[in-house]
């Protein structure tokens, strides 16, 4: 295996990890160190006008053609690994074709202008990041999820508090879908055909392949070595080595230097653009242990597969039934703390749901809303948007939740509670409850003794609510809570 | 005030220098004073560890009383494993012989102490030595029968069994229970036995005439009323540094009752110096802030000297069933040396956090289950437990292990209790309050438990 080719794989799949990893962790203890692979990528740079990220990964791309797509692009990453496992099963499966321009260009204007129209998240179906994001939080974080009760059981079965044991969550059928459908099919491509996904679909990669015709280092064919076998053609998942022209389309070219190793005349050399003269090099010795055993680590860290399901906890005869609490009908949804409003986040959101899988509270689910597929939106069923979790708003690579302090937090206004008199215990029941109001971390709650009441009543000061949720997801009754929170058009400051 | 504190102070720097110990200054700057209650530091009997015990003198009669007291309500047993075991005379012997040995001079008992028997027991301890040595306290405990026959027979009763031709101090027990001013009326005032007892004092053979109080403060307050027709020579009051301030809805906060004899000029005889017991061990990270200021002393030391500290303080008694206890508190008061500002603060500071983290009573006997909402409370109530006596609950968000502490007292939440079930889905319907045999209020412990764990999880400072 040549140097550069050692390189981007051991590069890549540092970084396949780590982004995995980020997805993955449901702990919060990764996303100071690795929230910057999120930021990073190109799509969500773009739509939080990071232009130092987007400026560096141009110039990237101009010096040494489309590097991002092999090492920094996790579905790029993905692809490859599926391929290598393609490449096992059958040799030499590619072959050279043409570029696809048309389509590549329509899909990409298709692209801008869906997201000119803020139908974000519809174009964002086929943006490589998030489309990856999608994968990784609907489909591996369970399994991750799984396999961390697995190791929780049996730390608590050793009187240990190293692993705690975390619910798996339901994220609705449509991200579920959406996911396996975009594993399956860019799968099934990278399995037979490599790159094509890159090539003919991918916007970013379009793209970025403008860029790449221009790009200073490339893989070059020196015609006087070059013996027309076509190896390198059948080698090159990017089909765009035209072996009978000796030519190399750079603007499809992911320079994963496959093709390096695959000439066995050595006629390929990744060379400054006007040094077409390849000077003699000394021999690289092959070394493929290196990057197998990376691999074989990385597969096993991706594939934690902790089948059984977590033990639940018996309920004994001594306890009452809990009602499951149910969603209300909103007349506004809410977006958490930092997101601006819901239009806001609807025009910057790529639906990688990084947030969804990084909420400890069991908040941000995605949306099913048809402008919003699969951005994040709030329900309180599971739990309430906590004082101290600002979470979302750490990991989210694109500006859709800015970065906001606790501080902050605690003065924004995101929605405001709703009193729902028929549902609430102690208007209707005269039970004696002030849940709401004792847990109300605005102090907006208050416990009033109204005339014609026999016990207290919460009334709300809208004027302090900041539509965390505390108040519904813990009111006693259900399944619809006798108070709910409706969202805000805009947030506010208080 | 200042003036007087200022003189406290330097007299105490004075006798220290010379080796014989501390004058009681003024514990709180919450009361006046007023008192012309003289507080003294004379040569005691006996020695321990050295020093002498410091007395108190009381304005009405000139008493020196020791400020450890003797409450003889715990006598040791002859099988302590066995609740109906008789006293171990003997034993009670050897400990009232030690006590008065080191300068314990007052004894505290009552005709209801010790299944009754408390009084004929001390009796005879006592006899042993010249009257003269010591005093002896006892009690009209008509609790019962309000009638003026009965109250009188109590009353000639206790010299009976104490074996005394005239009673020291003499309280009527236990003001403010029952409903409060009526029922004082109806034990003392109705039926003229207080009358008597004004009278018996005049005759001599009550010296000192008193009241002990729990309960109601209307009581308390009524009868300080009267202290101009009346004349109290003492009033017995519980008074520690946790009910200093925070005595709690069925109580009474020490600082006022305490400011309010002040004022009168009336000693403070204290009772539950260590509430309990309880005050006498506490976890252990309360425990060792005390032992880092003072690492030889013990805990119930503390509250023995917060107790003694303030000026108008008589005594401070203490039922002590074990030498090593009366030996140790013999030591904290030879001499007294009273809690500086900073140690006050540090024990206002230990009592907040106590009451933070106390065990709470719960025997896991499912009486209040099932929860209409659902709440696991024994469950709840069991993890809390636990997490205090595995050391899993930090006095505070500083401590050296916070961070472990939390983790186990979280983690360890989830998995005792599921989340649905947890404390903060309490809403206080109070429909378990009935059910607890062990009175606890567990709507208010629960309610403790999730702002503990809400601290926790928000990672607020405490």
């Amino acid at each position: 295996m040549n140097r550069y080719r050692k390189l981007r794989t051991v590069a890549a799949l540092l970084l396949f990890v780590a982004i995995v990893l980020l997805f993955l962790d449901f702990t919060g203890v990764t996303h100071a160190y690795l929230g910057w692979l999120a930021e990073v990528q190109l799509l969500p740079a773009l739509l939080a006008l990071n232009v130092w990220v987007v400026g560096v990964l141009i110039v990237l791309t101009l010096l040494f053609g489309r590097l991002y797509c092999s090492v920094i692009c996790p579905l790029g990453v993905m692809q490859d690994i599926v391929a290598r496992l393609g490449r096992k099963a059958k040799r030499n499966r590619y072959g050279y074709s043409k570029a696809k321009t048309l389509l590549r260009v329509v899909v990409l204007v298709l692209f801008g202008v869906l997201l000119a129209l803020g139908l974000t998240s519809w174009a964002a179906l086929i943006a490589p990041y998030s489309a990856f994001g999608r994968i990784a939080t609907n489909l591996l974080q369970p399994l991750w999820m799984w396999g961390n009760n697995l190791l929780a059981m049996g730390a608590e079965w050793m009187d240990s508090y190293a692993f705690y044991r975390v619910e798996v969550l339901w994220r609705g059928a449509i991200s579920l879908v959406v996911a396996l459908v975009t594993l399956f099919v860019v799968g099934l491509l990278a399995w037979k055909h490599g790159r094509t996904w890159c090539n003919t679909i991918c916007p970013v990669g379009t793209l970025l392949g403008f860029f790449a015709r221009f790009s200073w280092l490339r893989p070059v064919i020196d015609r006087s070595k070059c013996n027309g076998c076509g190896l390198c053609a059948r080698n090159c998942k990017a089909a765009c080595i035209n072996p009978k022209e000796h030519t190399i389309d750079m603007s499809r070219c992911v320079v994963c230097f496959d093709c390096l190793d695959s000439c066995r005349q050595g006629a390929i050399r990744y060379v400054p653009r006007r040094k077409q003269q390849p000077e003699t090099a000394s021999k690289e010795q092959p070394e493929a242990g290196v990057s197998r055993r990376t691999f074989l680590a990385v597969a096993a860290t991706v594939a934690v597969t902790g089948v059984a399901e977590a033990k639940r906890k018996k309920v004994d005869g001594g306890v009452a039934a809990i009602v499951a609490k149910e969603a209300p009908a909103r007349k506004r949804e809410i977006v958490p703390a930092g997101a601006h409003s819901v239009r806001h986040l609807t025009q910057h959101c790529t639906a990688c749901q990084l947030c969804i899988s990084a909420c400890p509270n069991r908040v941000l689910k995605p949306s099913n809303g048809l402008m919003r597929l699969m951005q994040p939106t709030i329900s309180y069923v599971d739990g309430y948007c906590r004082p101290e979790c600002t979470r979302c708003s750490e990991v989210c690579p694109t500006g859709a939740i800015q970065l906001i302090t606790r501080e902050e937090k605690s003065s924004i206004s995101i929605g405001h509670a709703v009193w729902v008199k028929k549902n609430c215990l102690a208007a209707s029941e005269g039970v004696q409850c002030d849940n709401c109001a004792r847990h109300c971390p605005a102090g907006a709650i208050t416990m009033v003794q109204a005339e014609s009441y026999e016990r207290a009543i919460p009334t709300i000061d809208t004027e302090r609510c900041i539509g965390c949720g505390a108040c519904e997801y813990l009111c006693p009754a259900r399944p619809f809570s006798a108070i709910y929170v409706e969202g805000n058009d805009e947030h506010r400051q208080l | 005030m200042q003036t007087n504190d200022k003189k406290g102070l330097s007299r105490r720097e004075f006798l220290r220098r010379l080796g014989l110990g501390g004058v009681a200054v003024v514990g709180s700057s919450a009361v006046s004073c007023s008192s012309d209650l003289v507080t003294g530091n004379k040569t005691g009997n006996g020695l321990v560890g050295g020093g002498t015990m410091t007395y108190r003198t009381t304005p009405t009669t000139g008493d020196r009383v020791s400020l450890l007291g003797y409450g003889c309500m715990r006598w040791p047993q002859v099988d302590p494993t066995d609740r109906n075991s008789p006293m171990d005379q003997e034993q009670v012997n050897r400990l009232v012989d030690y006590a008065i040995e080191h300068g314990v001079n007052y004894f505290d008992t009552a005709p209801v102490y010790g299944r009754g028997l408390s009084e004929r027991v001390t009796g005879i301890a006592l006899k042993r030595h010249p009257r003269e040595k010591y005093f002896i306290a006892t009690k009209l405990s008509n609790m019962r029968d309000f009638s003026r026959e009965g109250a009188l027979a109590m009353y000639r009763k206790s010299f009976e069994e104490l074996q005394v031709d005239y009673i020291d101090y003499y309280l009527l027990h236990s003001i403010g229970g029952g409903d409060g001013i009526p029922t004082v009326k109806k034990r003392f005032f109705d039926n003229g036995v207080l009358e008597f007892l004004l009278k018996e004092r005049e005759a001599g053979r009550i010296r000192n005439l008193g009241f002990s109080y729990h309960g109601d403060v209307k009581a308390f307050d009524y009868l300080l009323s009267l202290h101009d027709q009346i004349r109290w020579d003492f009033v017995q009051i519980q008074l520690n540094y946790v009910d200093w301030k925070h005595a709690g809805r069925r109580n009474t906060n020490a600082d006022y009752l305490y400011a309010e004899l002040w004022k009168r000029g009336i000693p403070s005889v204290i009772m539950e110096p260590l509430l309990g017991g309880r005050l006498a061990s506490l976890n252990e990270h309360l425990t060792q802030r005390l032992k880092e200021r003072r690492p030889e002393e013990s805990v119930a030391s503390w509250a023995f000297r917060f107790a003694g500290s303030p000026e108008g303080v008589l005594t401070v008694l203490s039922g002590m069933t074990y030498l090593e206890h009366l030996e140790d508190n013999i030591r904290t008061y030879s001499p007294l040396e009273p809690c500086s500002e900073a140690e006050l603060t540090l024990l206002e500071d230990t009592a907040q956090r106590y009451l933070r983290y106390p065990l709470i009573g719960c025997t896991d006997c499912l009486y209040c289950m099932p929860c209409p909402y659902g709440l696991d409370i024994p469950g709840i109530f069991k993890h809390y437990n636990k997490c205090i006596n595995e050391g899993n609950v930090s006095a505070t968000s500083g401590d050296a292990d916070y961070r472990r502490t939390r983790r186990a007292f979280l983690v360890g939440y989830d998995r005792a209790v599921p989340r649905l079930r947890q404390a903060a889905h309490c809403i206080g319907c109070r429909e378990c309050v009935a059910h607890c045999p062990q009175s606890i209020d567990i709507p208010a412990q629960l309610r403790k438990i999730d702002a503990y764990v809400e601290d926790l999880r928000q990672g607020k400072e405490f």
